[in-house]
């Protein structure tokens, strides 16, 4: 690709700058053109302040959510009978508008709540325990690969009933739709189908047998008076397995870059364990992971820009709160921040459902790895990467620290 | 001091009973709701106020009246 020249008519959200630093961009963006366009991947519009992102969330259906990825979506198609299985990404409640959506987010909503998530907090905390086992007489780890990235997968599997000895599918799985997947239509494709394989199998299984847990439930309910189809399962589960890893798994990675990389913050978290939560939202806002498409119906105009009917706009909930306007000192950690409306997890009917599970497994994960290892720093700057556009975080992250004996 | 949550804005977020779960309460779908009257004892006030700053969806009112 050409060179980025100017980044409000220009801009590129795969662009190795904007993955591993976007903060000055979005900075320069919200004073001169807080609404940019680029024709690059299929062409979208990228707001920068808190309150147009605030406005485009709640502008529904004229923003639609039938297509919520950030790039032109590919049909999925079947190779061995021709058949067009998907013409684009289905993934209820968040492919959906109202008033189906309100249908199939009460259908999931009682799994994700406090109540329910608070449920899996102890399998959490074994698991972090589990991986700090596997690295803290090492002195050195990579908190991305070993720690961050663990997490997720076996979480949502140990939810939704499946094997947790598949987290490696699973992560593949999920970079090859969400992350390298973004930019590589055919690797996309063939990585779709072989989930849409696994569901179909896992369904079929619990169709004849159901076993007791989460999707043998989600097969027995009722949508909208009717009894939930097969292809409504497949597409639900896909999604909860697509966004249950990729984000939360990028979220547990910057916050242990930043403290990493930040030793006052670190140390003053380590002596004051019950500020967890607190810093747990600030660091949501700051490394905010999660940027979602949706695409315009018809003409809407927000800040004085019009956005044509068939363009796509990128939710920045990220640059979104980075704005000085809403966040005094925006790009400082601030980790007993006492106001934070931060929108981490979107905004409006499209809160992330799975947000109180986010929440517990960052919580978990922190609380284990502070205890466990209080001091450590990265090893090496240089050899930290970042993958960024649907979701941001580091995906090599190498910590040290002194060896457990 | 009160606090009463709006239904019509809430989505959930479940920011408010995190902060204060003396005050708020969420159902089964993790929608919130004010903790019997609303009325805040006097210790609690802070929290009230806290809730009602870090609610995205701007749906947790304090009332300073009675």
């Amino acid at each position: 690709m050409e060179p980025v020249e100017d980044w409000a008519t220009d801009y590129d959200i795969f662009d190795p700058a904007y993955c591993a630093d976007p903060g000055p961009i979005w900075a320069d963006l919200r004073q001169r053109c807080p609404i940019a366009h680029s024709d690059r991947w299929g062409g979208s519009y990228l707001p920068t302040r808190y309150d147009d992102v605030g406005e485009m969330a709640r502008l529904v259906p004229a923003l639609s959510s039938q297509e919520f990825i950030v790039v032109p979506p590919v049909p999925l198609v079947d190779p061995d009978t021709g058949q067009v299985l998907r013409d684009r990404p289905y993934a209820p409640p968040i492919s959906s508008d109202p008033p189906f959506h309100t249908a199939a987010r009460r259908l999931l909503l009682p799994a994700f709540s406090p109540q329910a998530v608070a449920g899996h907090e102890p399998y959490t905390r074994e698991l972090a325990h589990r991986l700090v086992d596997a690295f803290a007489g090492r002195g050195r780890c990579d908190g991305a690969v070993e720690f961050a990235q663990q997490i997720p997968p076996k979480v949502i599997a140990h939810l939704m009933g499946l094997d947790e000895n598949r987290g490696e599918d699973f992560i593949e799985w999920v970079r090859g739709v969400l992350e390298f997947g973004a930019t590589d239509p055919e690797l996309r494709v063939a990585t779709g189908l072989k989930m849409f394989a696994f569901w179909r199998e896992e369904i079929d299984k619990r169709r004849f047998q159901p076993t007791g847990d989460f999707i043998s439930w989600l097969l027995a309910q009722d949508l909208d008076g009717e009894p939930v189809t097969d292809e409504h399962a497949m597409s639900t589960c896909n999604l909860l397995l697509i966004a249950g890893i990729d984000t939360t798994w990028s979220s547990i990675g910057s916050a242990l870059w930043h403290l990493a990389s930040h030793p006052a913050d670190r140390r003053r978290l380590v002596a004051e364990p019950e500020l967890l939560p607190t810093a747990v939202e600030e660091l949501l806002r700051v490394y905010s992971p999660v940027t979602m498409g949706r695409l315009a119906i018809e003409d809407v105009t927000v800040d004085g820009v019009t956005i044509p009917a068939g363009s796509r706009v990128l939710m920045n909930f990220p640059a979104a709160n980075r704005d000085p306007a809403q966040f005094p000192d925006p790009d400082t950690v601030v980790i007993d921040r006492a106001q934070n409306r931060h929108v981490a997890f979107g905004i409006g009917i499209h809160r992330c459902a799975g947000s109180n599970l986010a929440r517990m497994e960052m919580q978990v994960a922190l609380s284990v790895f502070l205890e466990r290892i209080p001091e450590f720093e990265l090893d090496g700057d240089a050899a930290v990467t970042w993958c960024g556009g649907q979701v941001r975080g580091p995906r090599r992250l190498p910590l040290r620290f002194a060896a457990a004996s | 001091m009160r606090v009463r949550v709006d239904p019509e804005k809430c989505q959930g977020h479940n920011r408010c009973y995190s902060l204060a779960p003396e005050l708020f309460d969420v159902d089964d779908l993790g929608y919130a709701s004010a903790k019997g009257d609303g009325v805040v004892p006097t210790d609690l006030e802070g929290k009230a106020k806290l809730a009602a700053a870090n609610c995205p969806e701007y749906a947790v009112i304090v009332d300073d009246e009675g």
